[in-house]
Formats: structure tokens, C-alpha cells, sequence
């Protein structure tokens, strides 16, 4: 593996270390804002079910969270040590959100180290629940941030280059580029999305394996409900990306649809794959969908791939990366809104096991649409790492020794990786609710009846 | 308007807070390891988790916090710092990594295994030891750099008496400093067996941290003569650090003011840090990077001085809530809450 050059060493080991630490970095904005909703119908309701659901989710996420800090401390590193020359032109032009990024990430530290600890302090328990608001606005301001600096390497604006030198910098213009508006909107609604995914997919495993308590039905109402709406927010945001992309980076969006001649009323093309002569075969073709996506008009035009230089175009591979993303968006959509018509149909019993397989299968499956949406927004992007100014391979460390490093941080997901799962196996299977739900609040039993 | 001035003093001072919280928290976990093995645990060990618990994250934004502005403030420094320092930065991030994701799993998860004890305790000594790294480089004469770019001189490196005072040094102020700090904790919980034990820690580490600190400015004397002419031009800077010193450990060897002795350690170190960070100047990178010229351009500079500004707004108001919660509440400390 020593033969292969620094610039795919290094590419390897950013893909490793982000492939990592966005399945943790998800969670982390995600999650937030389900728990402060659990715990604030816990309060309204004055139901124990959905406190103790609060306070479950908070300790898994806790462990989650710790490991998103350490490896959002590793990216942060590693793009100033694999990377120098990008994070030095980076550092004149990005780093306000970089910055302000710590800024948030801070804001919601401290706020999650005294919410942790701080459960059965306050008479009142909704001055607890406040100490969750600011950990969901840290949440979401940390991911708003970075994702200002990665819309920034797509649409780079708000500098000049003159004789080598960056002149004319405009923080505010770079932070705010054409391609932050929908790419924040789809990293927020995603990460909302598949968090919901994720608790309902414990949720019904617990259900499946015959958990059929009060505790575990409205975990996995609240937690559906909250798919059903956040898919449908991911809907909005992937075609307003969709729209986005046509208008302002259309060979990114070309290569992902196979689009290579600029046409009025093209078609979708999903799946297929490619022949020596870069014709499309076996594919499912929906007649001028493309048009519609990328304009709003069956008969609109999209701008193909020979507009573009050959040197210019990301691998063609991203098109499986963006169908497979799309298709699960679908299916996270689809399984939710069954599950709320079958829940709103008396006679039907939305506890049944095919459906509660459906909603288990949802969770990995949205996890993987982000890192397949996030592959294809990277290695889309190729060869660019600062569109139309700066080359990957212009980028990269020239020191030595970046395949051992490569090497070294693979053994340490592995350990982090085996860690997290050992842990929070180990966490819930010798405390389940219902003997949680009796110790924390036994009075709750004899209220049920008087009630 | 100096951005140069206002950005490194802004850099410095959260490395000196880093400094102060991650030396905590390395300590701590070192001599809850070593509290282990010589079966003193059960006196100190919860006095540290009770205050370990809520802040880990906290002392980790700090560095992130350096890191960040110093890509922001000084790019060119984010350049020569990230071409050399790919193997020591490295090795710091995954012993991070394994500190902070061990620390919670077992805090949070399950009960103590003596391998996560490990683990906590020699990741405390390694990571300051590897950090300090990039401070030694930062002296000049462990880098070239040619056609193909800059490069790490690592032989020189470990070679070096300066680099290796300069671990020294970083190991044994971490030892101190987080004793000094156990021994304030201890006695404002009424923690007489826990106070008695951490008290003797600070004791037994103030002569070697004297003693590093001696070292390290002889060998600078001998590996960067200009800057230690510098240090010499405010050699009074490091009386008064040397002077705080003395009172610390006067006030700890009288048990009684341990709040004051652990201010005393802080301003000791204040001055050492900030008279080091002067007399530094005006090269960040020695020769490469000079302050003037590697700052921002004046736009970004002004950004960023102003993100800063509004983010202490945020934050100091925070930190004040999360110390009078865990820090200053004597019931929490003293495990009532």
C-alpha cells in the first residue's frame, strides 16, 4: 500500500476519518431536539414514560456524543496536517464559520455537562428541560457552521486571486455562497431525519423481541411521527438541492443523473450502468424527470457533461452514491406515512411485526443514505477541492509516512467502533424501562389507576 | 489595527486556559492510576470523577478552539505547522481519541476496568509530551525546507536536550499543577483523606517542575540563543513566576489557603507562559513565520476579532452557570447532589 501516492493516501485516510465521524456527528444534532420533545411531553403530559424515554436517550447519546467530540477534534487536526496547503488558503478566506463553529460546539458543551448531571435538581422540572434548548441550537449551529465551510469548497466566492495572492477577502460573501442555503437545509433535515430513524428502529427491535409495554408504544409513535416529518422536510430539501446544483454546479448534478448531452426534457435515469462507449444500459428511464427536477418544467434544459473538460468531471460511479441516497429518502418516507395510516385505522394494529421490520430496517438504511449523500457530495466535487481554484492534488501534505498514519487511525475506529457497541450493549440489556420506569417513579402505578 | 497583536494574544490565552484545565485532567488521571495500583483509590478517586465528570468536554474545546484560530489568524503558520507535524499531531489525536471516548464509555457505561485506568493515566502523560512537540519545533532548526516542500527533521528531533527538557517540563507541570488543583477540590469537599493524599502529591512535584523549568532555560541557551537573549530582556517576568511559586507552595505546605495556592500556581504559570510567548515573538515559526507577516488579511482579522468579542458574550455567561453548578456548589462538591 506504500506505493500509492500522498494525494490518494491522504484522501483515503480524510474519507476514513469523516466516514467515522458523520455517523456520530448525525446523531449529535439529531438527537438533541428529540430528547428536549420527549422530555417536554413527559412535563405537559405529566406521563413518566416519555421523562424516562428523555433520560434513556440522553445517556446512549452521551457516549455517541463523546465519540463525535473526539473524532470532530481528529478532522479538525487532520485537515491542517493532511491538507496544509488548502487550509492555508482556507484559513484567509473560511475560517469565520470554522471559527464560530468552536463557538457553538463550546455553547453546547457546557450546556450538555449540566444537563447530564442536573436531572433531579430542579423543583421545577421544566427549568431542566430549559437546560435543553441551548444544547439543540449548539447542535444545530455547529452543524449550520461547517456546513457554510463544505458549501464554500463547492461555490466559492468572496475573494479575488491576483498574482498568487488572495486579495479583496470577503468573510460574510464566502460564508454566505450560493450553495449554503440548500445545503444546510438538507444536512439539518437529514440528520433530524435519520436520529428519529435510529430511536425508532431501537425502539421496534425492543418491540419485535416482545418489549410490548406503554413505554415502548409511545416511544415508537413519537419517534415515527417525527420520521414521517422530517422525510418529508429531506423531500423539499433534496429537490431544492437538486435545483440548486442544475443552476449553480451542474456538472456535479450530471454525473450523478449520466447526463452527458445539454437537452431540453431529459430523463431520470436510475440505476443502469455504463458500456465502453459511456452508454446507459439496463436503466430505468422516467421521461423528462430530469428536466423537472433540475428546472420545474417537463421541458426545461439541463446542461450535460459536455459542457465540461474530461479532466473536469467526478468519476462516474457518484450516480449509484446519489440514486441509492434518493431511494432511501423514499423509503424512510414511505414506511413512516404506512405506519401512521395503520395507526390511525382502529381496526389495524400498527404493532405488527412485518411493519415494525420495515421501521427496524429504516434505521441503517437512513445512516447509510448520509454517507452515500455524503460520498456523492465529496467525490462529486472531483477533481476540485475549492471548485475552479484549487485541485485535490494540489492540496495534499507532501511529508512521508501519511500510510502509517492511514494505518494507525483504522485500528483506532476499529477500538472506538467496538467500544461504542459493547457499551451500549452493555448499558441497557441489564436495565430495561419497565424496571427503570418502577424505580424512578413508583407513584406512577397507583396515579395510572386513580386515574 | 493590529490584527497580529490582538489575534495571538487571543491564541495565547487559550492556551494558557488549555494548559491550565487539560493539566486537571491529565494529572487527575494519572493519579487515579497510581492510586489504584498502590490500593489508595477508594481515597480520591471519586473526588476526581465528581469533577472530571461535567468538564472533560470543555477542556477539549479549548485546544480545538487554539488549533482553529490559529488557522484563522496566522494561515501560513496552519501551513509549516501541518506539513511538519503530520506524525506527532497524529499520535496526539488518537491518544485524545482514546482518552475522551474510554473516559466516557466507562463513566457513563460501565463500571472501572483497570485497562480503561490505564489507559486514562499514561494517555494524561503522553498527550501533553507529544502537544509539546509543536512548541519545540516552533523554536526553529527541526525543519527544511526544499523544493518539494517542509519537512520534519525527526532525527534532529529526538536528538535534541531542548526537546527533550521541553517533555520533561510538560509532563511534570501537568503532575503539579493538577495536584496543586486536587488539593483546593479536596479541601472545599471536607475531604480530609482525599486532601492528605493529593496534598502530598503537590508537594513532591514542585521540586521537579522547578527543577524542568531551570533545565529547559538552559537548554534553549544552547539551542536558540537569540530567543533566550529575549527571555533574559524580561528576565523579571520570570522572578515574579518563580516568586508565585514560592508562595503556592509556602501556602500549601501550610494547609491552609488552598484556594490562594492554586491562584498562585495559576499566575506562576501565567507569567512563565506569557513572558515565554513574548519573548517568542516576532517569530511564530523560527525563521519562516513572523507574526506581521503571516497574519490575515485585514478582513478576516476583523471577522474574526468580532466573532470572538460576541462569542465571550456566550460563553463567559455559560462558563460562570457550569462552575457555580459543579465547581463552586459545595453540596454537589461534596457529593450531597
Amino acid at each position: 500500500m506504500f506505493e500509492l501516492d500522498n494525494v490518494l493516501l491522504s484522501r483515503l485516510l480524510t474519507s476514513l476519518t469523516l466516514g467515522f465521524h458523520i455517523i456520530f456527528a448525525t446523531i449529535g444534532v439529531g438527537v438533541p431536539l428529540m430528547i428536549s420533545i420527549a422530555e417536554f411531553m413527559g412535563i405537559k403530559k405529566k406521563d413518566p414514560n416519555y421523562t424516562l424515554l428523555a433520560r434513556r436517550w440522553t445517556r446512549g447519546f452521551i457516549i455517541l456524543v463523546a465519540v463525535g467530540v473526539v473524532t470532530g477534534t481528529a478532522i479538525g487536526l487532520q485537515l491542517s496536517l493532511l491538507w496544509p496547503s488548502f487550509m492555508q488558503v482556507a484559513g484567509n478566506v473560511i475560517s469565520l464559520p470554522l471559527f464560530l463553529e468552536t463557538f457553538a460546539f463550546f455553547f453546547e458543551a457546557i450546556f450538555l455537562g449540566a444537563y447530564l448531571y442536573t436531572w433531579d435538581r430542579f423543583k421545577n422540572p421544566i427549568y431542566h428541560w430549559l437546560l435543553s434548548i441551548p444544547v439543540v441550537i449548539g447542535a444545530g449551529m455547529s452543524a449550520f457552521f461547517i456546513t457554510t465551510v463544505n458549501a464554500f469548497m463547492n461555490t466559492p466566492q468572496g475573494f479575488e486571486f491576483k498574482d498568487g495572492a488572495l486579495v479583496n477577502v470577503e468573510p460574510l460573501v464566502a460564508m454566505f455562497n450560493p450553495a449554503t442555503p440548500t445545503k444546510v437545509f438538507h444536512v439539518l433535515s437529514t440528520a433530524h431525519l435519520t436520529s428519529a430513524a435510529i430511536l425508532a428502529a431501537i425502539t421496534a427491535f425492543y418491540i419485535i423481541r416482545n418489549k410490548n409495554s406503554d413505554y415502548h408504544k409511545k416511544a415508537l409513535k413519537l419517534t415515527v411521527g417525527s420520521i414521517f416529518i422530517f422525510a418529508l422536510l429531506t423531500a423539499v430539501a433534496g429537490d431544492l438541492s437538486a435545483k440548486f446544483l442544475a443552476h449553480e454546479q451542474p456538472e456535479k448534478l450530471a454525473v450523478a443523473e449520466w447526463h452527458f448531452e445539454t437537452e431540453e426534457g431529459a430523463d431520470l435515469i436510475l440505476f443502469g450502468h455504463l458500456n465502453e462507449e459511456n452508454e446507459v444500459e439496463n436503466a430505468l428511464r422516467l421521461p423528462n424527470a430530469l428536466s423537472f427536477l433540475a428546472t420545474g418544467d417537463f421541458n426545461g434544459k439541463v446542461v450535460g457533461l459536455d459542457q465540461f473538460p474530461e479532466d473536469e468531471i467526478a468519476p462516474f460511479w457518484v450516480h449509484y452514491m446519489f440514486d441509492l441516497m434518493v431511494l432511501i429518502g423514499f423509503y424512510s418516507l414511505g414506511v413512516s406515512l404506512l405506519y401512521l395510516i395503520v395507526a390511525k385505522i382502529k381496526k389495524w394494529n400498527e404493532n405488527n411485526k412485518l411493519l415494525l421490520w420495515l421501521i427496524f430496517l429504516n434505521g441503517p438504511l437512513a445512516m447509510l443514505a448520509i454517507e452515500f449523500g455524503w460520498i456523492y457530495a465529496e467525490v462529486g466535487r472531483q477533481p476540485w477541492i475549492l471548485r475552479g481554484y484549487m485541485k485535490v492534488a494540489e492540496g495534499a501534505t507532501t511529508s512521508p509516512n501519511v500510510g502509517w498514519m492511514l494505518l494507525l487511525f483504522i485500528l483506532l475506529y476499529t477500538v472506538l467502533g467496538i467500544g461504542v457497541i459493547t457499551v451500549l450493549r452493555k448499558l441497557f440489556k441489564n436495565n430495561p424501562a419497565e424496571s427503570e420506569l418502577e424505580r424512578h417513579y413508583p407513584d406512577f402505578k397507583t396515579e395510572g389507576e386513580e386515574r | 489595527m493590529a490584527y497580529e497583536l490582538i489575534g495571538i494574544t487571543v491564541l495565547w490565552i487559550f492556551l494558557y486556559g488549555y494548559l491550565i484545565v487539560a493539566s486537571i485532567d491529565f494529572g487527575a488521571g494519572f493519579f487515579a492510576y497510581y492510586a489504584k495500583i498502590t490500593k489508595k483509590n477508594h481515597l480520591i478517586n471519586k473526588l476526581i470523577s465528581r469533577y472530571l465528570s461535567p468538564v472533560w468536554e470543555v477542556t477539549n474545546v479549548f485546544f480545538v478552539f487554539f488549533f482553529v484560530g490559529l488557522v484563522g489568524f496566522f494561515p501560513d503558520s496552519a501551513y509549516y505547522f501541518g506539513q511538519t507535524l503530520l506524525v506527532p499531531g497524529s499520535i496526539a489525536i488518537v491518544l485524545i481519541a482514546i482518552r475522551g471516548s474510554f473516559y466516557a464509555f466507562e463513566n457513563y457505561g460501565s463500571k472501572q476496568s483497570s485497562v480503561y485506568l490505564f489507559l486514562y493515566g499514561a494517555t494524561g502523560l503522553l498527550i501533553p509530551a507529544s502537544l509539546s512537540t509543536a512548541l519545540t519545533i516552533s523554536e526553529g532548526g527541526f525543519i527544511e525546507e526544499t523544493s518539494e516542500g517542509v519537512h520534519l527533521l525527526t532525527g534532529a528531533l529526538l536528538k535534541s536536550p531542548y526537546s527533550w527538557s521541553v517533555v520533561f517540563l510538560a509532563i511534570v507541570s501537568v503532575l503539579y499543577i493538577s495536584s496543586a488543583f486536587l488539593s483546593f477540590y479536596a479541601h472545599r469537599a471536607d475531604d480530609r483523606g482525599a486532601l492528605d493524599l493529593v496534598r502530598k502529591y503537590a508537594l513532591f512535584w514542585s521540586s521537579p517542575t522547578i527543577i524542568a523549568s531551570l533545565t529547559t532555560f538552559i537548554a534553549m541557551s544552547q539551542h536558540n540563543q537569540e530567543h533566550f537573549n529575549r527571555m533574559m530582556e524580561l528576565w523579571w517576568v520570570f522572578g515574579l513566576s518563580v516568586g508565585f511559586f514560592m508562595i503556592a507552595i509556602f501556602l500549601i505546605y501550610q494547609g491552609k489557603y488552598y484556594g490562594w495556592a492554586f491562584i498562585a500556581v495559576m499566575f506562576q504559570f501565567l507569567t512563565a507562559f506569557f513572558g515565554y510567548g513574548a519573548s517568542h515573538l516576532p517569530y511564530l515559526l523560527y525563521p519562516y513565520v513572523t507574526l506581521s507577516e503571516g497574519v490575515v488579511n485585514d478582513a478576516m482579522g476583523l471577522a474574526l476579532v468580532i466573532a470572538f468579542i460576541a462569542g465571550l458574550f456566550l460563553l463567559i455567561p455559560s462558563l460562570v452557570l457550569l462552575m457555580r453548578m459543579f465547581l463552586f456548589d459545595a453540596d454537589y462538591v461534596k457529593g450531597k447532589k
